[in-house]
């Protein structure tokens, strides 16, 4: 997938963001909104007086249209807000799109007389689950599926930018392949498990398009505050009509409306559905598919991260770190041997053995390779070769030692403690004999990736717990839990055992994350709060998260975190804004509705507006134009910094509760200069 | 303001703190069941009570029920009340032999003493048989106290326990606030009152001969008894007719400090019973900080405002240095009477010790804005805890979004189904307030009740209202509320304060109980701190202000400002 950023204000989705503004201007579509729905009616009803008005010639005319001209305004300014990170989120959309649009497959249909396959041709779309498929050379799989028969090389580039193709075969953990990407060699079928209308693709589609968004936990919450904020100006506004007549003051219909308007919290109103997709589209961004809003918001909530070991935190393989000769053997003999021993040695740890070999201690390729390979077996656990009569071996200690017929007590001192202080460092230790002679140990060692303990610290300045979770015993598990900076480890953990300290978390009140990408890890990533599967992982695996890593990068939870409290402190802090605003406002316009039945209430008049009617205006005006100041803000989401919860709120509180309280002092205040001088009102 | 009568408030306000603290850590361990040492003397008492009432105080219920059980008794309560007024002509202990109570009024003062409020539209003395104020309205008083205090700890425990259907046995609640807490504490208090010279008899009246050789009958009763339950169940139904200025139920300074510092103690000694209870003391200190902070605030506000003087009277030649002493009693002076005014509003207690209606507009925004806030500061015995812990909800919610993380207080997270009923519960108190009082700015003949015209008379009418919706009781004089159209609309502006609030509030600590508890992490948001304190503090005066600035503009304030201008009404 293409990560290409897309300008803030791109003027493609700028002009189709205008048009779709006045679209959402429909009633269905607005009443989802329901502060923006108030707004709405009461812009009819000003709208309605205005015409009212201009059939009977009343005064106030070019203010009774103002006013209603500027609450059209608040409400397509919220619907273009929406449509702003709608339209993003469709450009991001539609590139995905692009490759599943004309895919055709190859559905199995039975065996013919001769045992041939027969097949039909059919449009992915309707394929549904269950099917089988036949994907040969150049075809692009149609929808997410699981191999069961053949193995391929598959081109995933679509999904995750990688260029290098990726093996894909029946059975094991690397059985699962992905609609859209494409077979680069020989064929395999597949069986569809995701009809592709609920495939991550089509899900992360709809996701950014906001066409099925459902409203999330918080946001649902958020939204009945807004509601709750919007009855009790209501009521304030309604009896304000009473309260007046008492003093003989009639206020008119559109200045108590325009009171309402601008108390109501509109700007939080107006910008809620453009953050919940902005954040889903942020996501997108960083190659993480939610399957819902809802798993992002608890990522911001996760309190213990759960990591595999292997892969995630080491490199996964087992690296030679060190030789140790026996006493009395030469430092350059037993390299060599180890060199010679693992010359047709293809595993990792052989290979590793030469490279230490070449680039710590110097050693360089034999100019006579001529010996008898001893290959690996799982009977001897032993590997080496022959050489001009010489019997170099390499391989487990206990093997070793049998072969040069000694006991571990027997050994010579110096190797026996270079053997228990390899194992009591969580390493694994090698021995290297000339037939009967020991010549010393190779230290193999699961190496920690070099950036990962800042990764962990990050975290940590999160408030996330890291828990190791690895199958090595415990002496091992704690030497790389100390190495990698995680809090905690869990050693020789089965799946059980993962499923078990997910559930004792959580009864603890913690919630929790895990990356996995096995079978094995299905169950466990389905307890979990917030399970993050890789894009290389099962196809179980897969459907156990409620997340996929298009990257298969296990680290990548920081980045979903932040974006999952990026959407909330957003929400948050622009709600405390728009509530802030109102005390500015009534002191727009409580004096401007009372100034000509008590004219001392002049003093409230702390801005010194211009005129009543230009107070109410400037004050509209305001309300219309923040939404539009803070689309950006909207989009873009506030910063999340990792200083704790108390220095994060009191931050957040300075700049948008004090700041709620002055711009708009200072916003209205301008617009009334400007809107005086105009000779608006 | 004086440094003397600023030492004056500090020192009672230090002593109800140094009393609430003992006090609510006991009542976190008689409300767990605990053995206390009052145990030996009053687990028999608490035990034939359940028995005869057939009660299992072990046997818990959910919110549901435990909303119902508490319903049942305060309806049963009204309909005593309401028989015993109506009836009490038929009935014995009626010395005055008053006739039967009007239906309007008797609805009206039922309701006003199931709810805790005591609002009077009546003259206690030239009304009230013996019998309806002891049985009646005595009963009452511990009664709707009690409600107040079980409503507390049903609330307190759904943050306490985690993942539990129930929230207590309300009928042992009741009985146990009663028997532990309410009555010991009554016949202290009751007892210190009589020898500050309170009377307390059973005799009707007593014939004096005056200086002029009149013969005036000077009303008496069981006062003593009767104020103590008054002040500690923040009731604030007087005896008298003019309530603690009378000189019968306040007749000196001793008395006065007496008031204030019992009307303060329970409301007090809550939060600190919920600190305990939900394991983290801070918690409950947290929240009183707030509630007294506030208090103290208005305090000041007032003793600026009465000691600095009103223009015209100082035109009159009345000495400055005395300040706005209409209304007030001499025996109190400045600062008791600020301190008085504040308390008694910002707990839902509704006593005076002066006469509101009297106060400068200022001095008298202070005490409506109070009720406004919700009574929570600190608000009705229970009530005021619960009150306070809607607002901690709604702060943290706030809060909570601005940390990233979904909103939690005391690890129970707030979710839409808790936000639901908290805005159902906050908008009773604007709807009923700001609704009937524009209902009476616009019905002629509730208008023709005001004695006063101008701004005040609408600040009388604002008052009324925020006074029965906020359960307090107090009056702003000038208003002739005892007609058929404020009994009936305060009647129902009270039980709408307190049932229409608290049950949401009980379903709230129902949907909360459920929950386990979060674990706190550096990412959770503390609710112990200084910023916590400030945030709770300031959401609930924008909340408060918001929703009634526009009356308070056109009340209090255009008055202060016309005031200043010369104008007074």
């Amino acid at each position: 997938m293409s990560s290409k950023p897309i300008a803030l204000f791109d003027p493609v989705i700028l002009r189709r963001a205008v048009i779709d503004a006045v679209v959402k201007l429909a009633p269905r579509q607005l009443v989802r909104n329901p502060v923006m729905f108030v707004t709405g009616v009461v812009a009819v009803l000003v709208t309605l007086i205005f015409i009212r008005d201009l059939a009977f010639g009343e005064d106030n005319l070019a203010f009774t249209g103002q006013i209603a001209i500027w609450l059209w305004f608040t409400v397509l300014f919220a619907n273009f807000a929406e449509a702003i990170a709608e339209g993003r989120g469709k450009a991001q959309a539609d590139a995905l799109r692009r490759t599943r649009s004309d895919t055709m497959a190859k559905v199995f249909l039975h065996q013919d007389d001769n045992r041939d396959d027969v097949y039909e041709t059919k449009s992915a779309l309707e394929l549904r689950t269950g099917d089988i498929v036949l994907v040969e050379v150049g075809d692009t799989i149609p929808a997410d599926g699981e191999v069961i028969e053949g193995i391929a090389s598959v081109n995933e580039s679509a999904i995750t930018g990688e260029s290098a193709p990726v093996i894909r075969e029946s059975g094991g953990d690397r059985s699962a392949v992905t609609g859209g990407t494409v077979v680069l060699s020989d064929s395999i079928k597949v069986r569809i498990t995701a009809a592709p209308g609920s495939s991550f693709l089509d899900r992360m589609i709809a996701l950014v398009e906001g066409a099925e968004r459902q409203k999330t936990p918080n946001e649902l919450a958020l939204s009945i505050l807004l509601i709750g904020m919007t009855l009790i100006f209501l009521i304030a506004v309604v009896t304000l009509w009473g309260l007046a007549s008492y003093s003989g003051t009639v206020l008119s219909v559109t200045v108590l409306i325009a009171l309402l308007v601008t108390l109501i919290p509109t700007t939080i109103g107006g910008l809620l559905s453009a953050i919940g997709i902005a954040g889903m589209d942020r996501l997108i961004r960083f190659n993480v598919i939610a399957t819902s809003g809802r798993a992002v918001e608890a990522a911001g909530d996760v309190d213990t991260l759960l990591l595999d070991k292997t892969g995630t935190i080491t490199f996964g393989n087992r690296l030679a770190t060190e030789f140790i000769p026996t006493p009395g053997i030469d430092e350059a003999t037993l390299v060599e041997a180890a060199f010679l021993s693992s010359l047709a040695d293809e595993t990792p740890e052989g290979r590793s053995i030469i490279a230490l070999a070449k680039s710590k201690y110097g050693a360089s390729e034999p100019a006579d390779k001529s010996g008898v390979v001893i290959p690996f077996s799982a009977q001897t656990r032993l590997s080496g070769i022959d050489l001009s009569g010489r019997k170099l071996r390499k391989g487990a200690v206990d093997s070793v030692l049998k072969l040069a017929g000694l006991s571990l007590e027997q050994a010579p001192s110096g190797f026996r403690d270079a053997v228990q202080s390899i194992a009591r460092s969580g390493g694994t230790p090698l021995a290297v004999a000339d037939s009967a002679k020991l010549l010393g140990v190779i230290h193999l060692k699961d190496v920690v990736k070099p950036d990962i303990k800042a990764r962990f610290a990050e975290l940590r300045a999160m408030g996330i717990r890291t828990v190791m979770v690895t199958g090595d015993n415990a002496v091992t598990a704690a030497a790389i839990a100390s190495e990698a900076g995680v809090d905690d480890y869990i050693a020789e953990a089965t799946p059980q055992d993962k499923l078990a300290y997910i559930k004792g978390e959580q009864a603890k009140g913690r919630l929790i994350a895990m990356c996995g990408d096995g079978t094995n890890d299905a169950p466990a990533l389905a307890q979990a709060d917030v399970g993050v599967a890789m894009q290389s992982g099962t196809q179980a695996a897969r459907e156990a998260g409620n997340m996929v890593d298009l990257d298969s990068n296990p680290t990548k939870l920081i980045e979903v975190t932040e974006i999952g409290k990026q959407l909330l402190m957003t929400r948050g802090s622009l709600t405390t804004f728009s509530i802030a605003n109102d005390v500015a406002k009534y002191f727009a316009i409580i004096p401007a509705l009372f100034v000509a039945t008590y004219p001392e209430l002049g003093a409230l008049n702390i801005m010194g507006l211009a005129s009543p009617q230009s107070a109410i205006l400037s004050a509209v005006i305001f309300n219309a134009l923040v939404i539009i100041a803070l689309i950006p803000l909207a989009l873009k989401g506030i910063a999340y910094r990792p200083v704790g919860a108390e220095a994060l709120l009191r931050r957040n509180l300075l700049v948008y509760g004090l700041g709620g309280l002055i711009v708009p002092f200072v916003g209205i205040k301008i617009i009334d200069v400007a809107v005086a001088g105009l000779g608006l009102a | 303001m004086t440094v003397t009568g600023w030492l004056q408030i500090a020192l009672i306000l230090a002593a109800v703190v140094a009393a609430a603290w003992p006090l609510g850590l006991y009542m976190a361990r008689v409300f767990s069941g605990e053995r206390t040492f009052l145990s030996p003397v009053l687990l028999p008492v608490e035990r034939a009570v359940y028995i005869a009432a057939n009660v299992d105080p072990k046997k818990e219920q959910t919110w549901l029920s435990y909303a119902l059980a508490m319903l049942a008794i305060n309806g049963l309560g009204f309909v005593l009340l309401y028989g015993l007024m109506r009836f009490q002509h038929l009935l014995p202990l009626n010395p005055q032999g008053f006739a039967a109570v009007p239906p309007d009024l008797a609805f009206n003062t039922a309701v006003s003493f199931v709810t805790n409020t005591n609002w009077q539209s009546y003259g206690g003395e030239t009304t009230m048989s013996h019998l309806v104020q002891m049985t009646g309205l005595g009963v009452q008083n511990f009664l709707s106290a009690a409600t107040g205090i079980a409503l507390a700890l049903a609330v307190t425990r759904a943050f306490a326990r985690r993942t539990a259907a129930t929230l207590g046995n309300f009928w042992a609640d009741l009985t146990r606030a009663t028997l532990y807490v309410l009555l010991p504490l009554s016949i202290i208090v009751a007892v210190a009152f009589a020898i500050s010279g309170v009377p307390q008899t059973l005799a009707a009246s007593a014939e004096v001969t005056t200086l002029e050789g009149a013969k005036q009958a000077i009303a008496l009763g069981p006062v003593a008894s009767q104020e103590a339950i008054k002040q500690l169940g923040t009731n604030g139904g007087g005896f008298f007719n003019v309530n603690a200025a009378h000189p019968f139920e306040n007749p000196n300074a001793w008395s006065n400090i007496l008031s204030i510092w019992s009307m303060l103690l329970i409301s007090t000694a809550l939060p600190i019973t919920f600190g305990r209870l939900v394991g983290d003391m801070r918690q409950g200190a947290a929240l009183l900080t707030v509630m007294y902070a506030l208090l103290v605030v208005g305090v000041a506000i007032v003793y600026a405002a009465e000691t600095s003087g009103v223009p015209s009277q100082i035109a009159a030649g009345i000495d400055p240095a005395m300040g706005n002493m209409e209304g007030k009693e001499v025996r109190f002076g400045q600062a008791l009477t600020a301190l008085y005014v504040v308390a008694t509003t910002g707990l839902s207690c509704g006593a005076v010790n002066a006469m509101h209606g009297s106060l400068t507009p200022i001095g008298g925004l202070v005490p409506l804005f109070m009720i406004q806030l919700g009574e929570i500061l600190p608000g009705g015995v229970g009530s005021g805890l619960y009150g306070i812990i809607v607002m901690a909800i709604l702060a943290v919610f706030v809060a909570g979004l601005m940390v990233g993380r979904t909103p939690e207080y005391l690890g129970k997270k707030i979710e839409a189904r808790e936000m639901k009923l908290a805005v159902l519960a906050i908008l009773i108190l604007p709807l009923t307030i700001l609704g009937f009082t524009a209902a009476s700015a616009m019905l002629p003949f509730a208008l023709s009740s005001l004695a006063n015209s101008g701004p005040r008379g609408l600040t009388e009418i604002l008052y009324a209202y925020s006074s029965a919706a906020g359960n307090n009781g107090s009056a702003f004089a000038g208003l002739t509320a005892n007609t058929q159209w404020y009994n009936t609309t305060l009647g129902i502006a009270m039980l709408l304060g307190r049932f229409a609030y608290v049950v949401p509030v009980l379903a709230i600590a129902g949907a909360l109980a459920k929950k386990t508890k979060v674990a706190a992490s550096p990412g959770t948001f503390p609710t112990h701190g200084m910023l916590f304190i400030g945030l709770l503090t300031g959401v609930i005066l924008i909340l408060g202000g918001l929703q009634y600035f526009p009356a308070l503009a056109l009340g209090p304030v255009v008055e202060h400002v016309l005031m200043q201008a010369g104008k007074t009404f």
